[in-house]
């Protein structure tokens, strides 16, 4: 039997609960046994001070590629989940375009098991919504639920066949889990490979407008009214797009959205002279962007604050703009950056931050956790929003280096993530 | 050792305009030793410089290759199809497998936009660019401002009108930034779906009509419209791009004055630009090209440490 472990005195934040309090949080065979008030410390507990420090339901990242099976070279689902730790982040659900692609039972099996084993954060599979991400016919969703796959997802791609999107919806509404978009009209970005303005104007990029992200955007909020399935609307990136979900939402379609550290923080300048660490896919946009989609996460618009985590390899990144693969990693960045762009600008409530990055990922995506309700599961972040200390990649626990904020000065950190009832990271 | 550029000339976005005059001052006396029978000076002596083409070129190939010759540089050309890079190495291995064999300067030519940058901030050598993607081609544009210069004094306040695929050029870019910077109005005209969404933040006016430009223009810059813009469905015909923004002598004729002509070549002769007008009194097409070799000679002499007040005695062979 693990010994119970208590969180003494910390300021707990739990918006599940409505709760923002100083106090004790205890934590007994895997799950909370109890909290808030001042509480007995049980024989032989583990007991950590948590004095100055924040105590929130452990942080959850619904967007997150581990690259396993299929690129072990770049990530793995245990490097992966040991960096989601490392960033205070309990829980992750991990896209389903690994090679071979997550769209059958026994690859989302190997994904759930890979992160059982790992022991770090909790790894939920996502299957994808057609066979090999194809976009021609649906792979067998009900297996995958069954398997343990949490929601369905083409990421990396676009559904861009409305009817197969529209059947998508509609099939997923009977496992009650979400159809997650990367919203992206592929004629229209074709060949981009940055933001379209002043900046790929200026740099001889072929630019990627709003536009191909909107289309999509307002096609899928159509979709979801039709069929009533739920449309979850991935790395949002655009003012057009925050707009088109509050519309959606003020009629009641079953819309849900995820906006990306890197999308509320950085502007298409910060290409700079093509560097290949400030490209992925939606690619940064503007600076009017970034404020209606902080705005879109302080009003509720955009529910959950993601990485989109996307580790590559360094000689895939180490090349010519326009042929380097997209993405960046996140796991291990985002609580500072959401911390340092919003919370201490006064955008967003600590409540709040909490809120988009844990409460409403488990709600919305169904996965247990969000919450230090008493029986609840035993997952918690410990973390300092006003530890200051800046970003070296070569410290980081993915396999990832590729990150726009290396040298970045953040104020926002994890002390301990606890999954389980179990600390898996302290920092050191 | 790192001249009055610095160590690279990657685009004219980078330098200032006292640079730019600088170039274009250093190029004048330059010109005179193509004019010679023995049209070679021993000012690069010993330099090594490697010709990097991922893309075919003709004439700025061989106008980097007379301008290096001239200066007694030791050349090498180097075609992406015929070398390693075929066989998937990539850009960073092939320049540093260059530079193990201790070489000076890299000519590059690339079809990835800030491909010249990469290479420079990897290699000591000296990097030119000699035309990166739809990015830069500040040679280009450097013998374009040369060519304006002869013919129209200081540019600072003059009128020139860059008529064409503004989208997808790298000789528009470098030509708007290097007018911009000696002080030139810069206007541009083509179909809207061959200028940049967001051409106003280039500081340049826009024409949509051939007409207009040629009211305003004191100066057009004629660029070539790549036959595959075509095919990509960019605009529906050759036979329509010359009938709307053709530079035909017809409408140079109603202008109330005389315009320069230029054009980077190759030319389309009936399509952006016809051979009456191409051939005919007021084009300088081939005082460009002339030019080219000098302002070439130009970069070489400067990014190899030369210093200015030299120029004079190196092309006497004295430096």
């Amino acid at each position: 039997m693990a010994r119970d472990l208590l969180l003494k005195g910390g300021r707990i934040v739990d918006p599940s609960q409505g709760l923002d309090t100083v106090g004790d949080v205890l934590l007994r065979d895997g799950r909370i046994e109890a909290c808030g008030g001042t509480l007995g410390t049980p024989d032989g507990a583990e007991v950590i001070a948590c004095d100055g420090l924040i105590v929130a339901p452990g942080l959850i990242d619904v967007h997150v590629h581990l690259r396993e099976p299929g690129r072990e070279d770049v990530e793995t689902i245990a490097s992966g989940a040991h960096a989601a730790v490392a960033g205070g982040i309990t829980a992750v659900c991990a896209m389903p375009n690994t090679r071979p692609v997550t769209d059958n039972q026994a690859t989302v099996g190997f994904v759930k098991r890979q992160g059982e084993a790992a022991g770090y954060a909790r790894v939920y599979p996502y299957g994808a919504i057609s066979v090999g991400q194809k976009g021609e016919t649906l792979a067998e969703m009900g297996e995958m639920v069954a398997a343990g796959a949490v929601a369905f997802s083409d990421d990396g791609r676009p559904v861009e066949s409305a009817q197969l999107m529209r059947t998508a919806l509609e099939y997923a509404r009977t496992f009650g889990v979400p159809v997650a978009e990367h919203c992206e009209d592929m004629t229209l970005a074709h060949g981009g490979s940055m933001n379209e303005g002043a900046v790929s104007a200026r740099l001889g990029l072929k630019g990627i407008p709003a536009e191909a992200e909107e289309i999509y955007v307002i096609r899928d909020i159509l979709l979801a009214k039709r069929t009533g399935g739920h449309i979850h609307l991935c790395h949002l990136s655009t003012k057009g797009s925050v707009e088109l979900v509050r519309w959606g939402k003020e009629r009641g379609i079953n819309v849900t959205a995820e906006v990306c550290s890197h999308h509320i923080s950085l502007t298409d300048e910060r290409v700079g002279h093509y560097d290949t660490n400030a490209k992925m896919n939606p690619p940064l946009r503007t600076a009017e962007d970034i404020e209606a989609l902080q705005q879109g996460v302080a009003d509720g618009t955009i529910d959950l604050l993601v990485t989109d985590h996307a580790p590559h390899h360094y000689d895939e990144k180490e090349r010519e703009f326009a042929d380097a693969p997209n993405g960046i990693v996140g796991l291990e960045t985002a609580l500072g950056v959401n911390c340092t762009w919003m919370l201490h600008r006064g955008v967003i409530t600590l409540s709040q931050l909490v809120d988009a990055m844990s409460c409403k990922q488990a709600r919305i995506f169904g996965l247990p956790g969000g919450t230090l309700r008493a029986g609840g599961i035993g997952d918690v972040t410990v973390f300092d929003p006003e530890a200051a200390w800046t970003v070296d990649p070569t410290r980081f626990k993915s396999k990832g280096r590729n990150t726009p904020y290396g040298g970045t000065a953040l104020r926002g950190l994890a002390r301990y993530t606890i999954v389980g009832g179990r600390v898996v990271y302290t920092a050191g | 050792m790192t001249g009055p550029l610095g160590k690279d000339l990657l685009g004219l976005a980078d330098l200032s305009a006292e640079q730019i005059r600088l170039i274009l001052d250093t190029a004048v006396p330059f010109k005179e030793i193509s004019e010679r029978q023995i049209k070679k000076v021993p000012t690069l002596r010993g330099m090594t410089i490697v010709n990097l083409f991922f893309e075919n070129s003709t004439r700025t190939r061989v106008s980097f290759e007379f301008a290096e010759k001239r200066l007694s540089a030791d050349t090498v050309n180097v075609a992406a199809s015929t070398s390693s890079v075929s066989k998937g190495e990539t850009l960073v291995d092939t320049a540093r497998n260059l530079e193990a064999m201790r070489i000076d300067m890299v000519v590059i030519r690339h079809p990835a936009s800030g491909a010249p940058r990469f290479l420079a901030e990897r290699i000591d050598s000296n990097v030119i660019n000699a035309g990166d993607g739809t990015h830069e081609h500040p040679t280009q544009g450097l013998l374009d401002l040369l060519t304006l210069r002869d013919h129209l004094g200081d540019l600072a306040g003059r009128r020139i009108c860059i008529v064409g695929d503004v989208l997808h050029s790298r000789v528009a870019r470098s030509n708007i930034y290097g007018l911009q910077k000696l002080g030139a109005e810069v206007a541009v005209c083509g179909p809207r779906s061959l200028l940049p969404n967001a051409v106003h933040e280039l500081g340049v006016q826009v024409f949509d009509r051939i007409e207009a430009a040629i009211e305003w223009a004191e100066a057009l810059n004629v660029l070539r419209l790549q036959l595959e813009r075509m095919q990509a469905g960019y605009i529906p015909s050759l036979r329509e791009y010359n009938r709307v923004f053709g530079v035909t002598s017809a409408r140079l004729e109603r202008a109330s004055r005389d315009l320069l002509i230029l054009h980077p070549g190759p030319m389309n002769r009936g399509v952006e630009i016809d051979s009456d007008v191409a051939d005919g009194p007021h084009s300088v097409i081939l005082h460009q090209v002339t030019n080219g070799v000098a302002v070439r000679m130009a970069v070489l002499y400067l990014l190899a440490g030369g210093r200015p007040d030299l120029a004079d005695a190196a092309k006497g062979g004295r430096a």
